[in-house]
């Protein structure tokens, strides 16, 4: 069995003022992910090292962590990948630390609540909805969002600002105006059209590059900087 | 609830993509020197033949030569990086977005081909 060597930034807030960087060595066999590596770790060397986890299989969303620098999920991405190391795992970048490895994920739940991620209008008044295979293609890439976060890790200008409504947020926002079953579109586009909405972007477009489901923010952002635009200028007209 | 948020110091050094993304937007800063230079020789022209002469010796200089070859380098991959998102700033169409992308780069040579040939 080999070993390999990982280092995680530590943040106790009870006893730390700054966050500092402990080192394990690990033994890992060629299947063990680096969410197992971090378990290995609580389990035989140190109990008080904190992360989040739950499904191991890409679904949850929680175990996201910077590897080497890199937002990555903890659970598809494997320790034999890193070897000998030092592999350096951190919390997710842009957002504060609570303690070790765990975020704190508020600002992002209070974006999401904004942006009504659910179908606004009433159903049919028989039977269900209808949807041809293109009407749902228009969204459903964005519909893949897990939640994880690793979008804002990723986006500088989150970052910088953290007004702005980020990439997670207003790709799920664009899943449901993207609907053709969904009223809500009126609703959505103040959030669009704010300082910190879609013109907070820049296209970095890393957001795009890390997401572990294949759902492409900058997209569903940048579509929007068209749909915010019109916005703008059509309501001239509507007068 | 304490927490700690990490300083964003140096961000833009910490990743090769956030370079490759700031070497993109400092473009403009080349690209703008590179314009008023133009704006400066379309000045000059109005001047009279002297003036015009005077400003084409100058570009001849070697420092001018080293300026411009840079300035092309980064608008050919300013350029680059402009078709390479552009499937991202479009409205839903139904073309693959690598044919979108090498469309873009096709026309942009096409058009400087022909601007070559008709100089």
């Amino acid at each position: 069995m080999r070993t390999i060597v990982l280092e995680c930034l530590r943040y106790d807030p009870e006893r730390d003022e700054a966050p500092r960087w402990q080192r394990y060595e690990v033994p890992f066999t060629d299947d063990m992910s680096v969410l197992q590596g971090l378990q290995y770790i609580k389990d035989h060397l140190d109990g008080s090292l904190t992360f989040r986890w739950s499904c191991r299989m890409a679904i949850c969303g929680s175990c996201g962590a910077m590897l080497n620098g890199v937002p990555k999920l903890g659970c598809e991405n494997f320790l034999r990948d890193y070897y000998p190391g030092p592999l350096r795992v951190e919390p997710l970048n842009h957002f504060p630390i609570v303690r070790d490895l765990a975020i704190d994920q508020s600002d992002f739940l209070a974006k999401l609540e904004s942006v009504k991620p659910y179908l606004i209008g009433e159903p049919p008044a028989e039977g269900t909805h209808k949807q041809t295979p293109r009407e749902m293609a228009e969204y459903y890439q964005y519909s893949q969002c897990i939640n994880c976060l690793l979008c804002y890790a990723a986006c500088p200008q989150y970052g910088l600002n953290d007004k702005f409504t980020g990439p997670a947020a207003l790709a799920l926002l664009h899943r449901y105006n993207a609907d053709s079953r969904d009223k809500g579109r009126e609703e959505r586009m103040a959030v669009v059209n704010q300082e910190d909405g879609v013109w907070g972007c820049t296209l970095v477009g890393y957001c795009s590059e890390v997401c572990p489901k294949g759902v492409d923010p900058a997209r569903a952002v940048n579509q929007n900087k068209i749909e915010s635009a019109k916005d703008y200028f059509l309501r001239f007209l509507r007068r | 609830m304490k927490t700690y948020k990490r300083p964003m110091t140096g961000w833009w050094r910490r990743n090769p993509f956030y370079l490759w993304y700031m070497l993109r937007e400092a473009s403009c800063v080349v690209i703008t020197v590179y314009a008023l230079i133009l704006l400066v020789g379309l000045a000059r022209l109005t001047q009279g033949e002297v003036r015009y002469e005077d400003w084409l010796e100058r570009l001849a200089r070697p420092w001018a030569i080293a300026f411009h070859a840079l300035a092309f380098a980064l608008v050919a991959y300013h350029s680059w990086t402009w078709f390479k998102i552009m499937p991202k700033t479009l409205p839903r169409i139904p073309v693959p977005d690598a044919a979108i992308v090498a469309g873009g780069v096709a026309a942009i040579g096409v058009c400087s081909a022909l601007l070559w040939w008709a100089a």
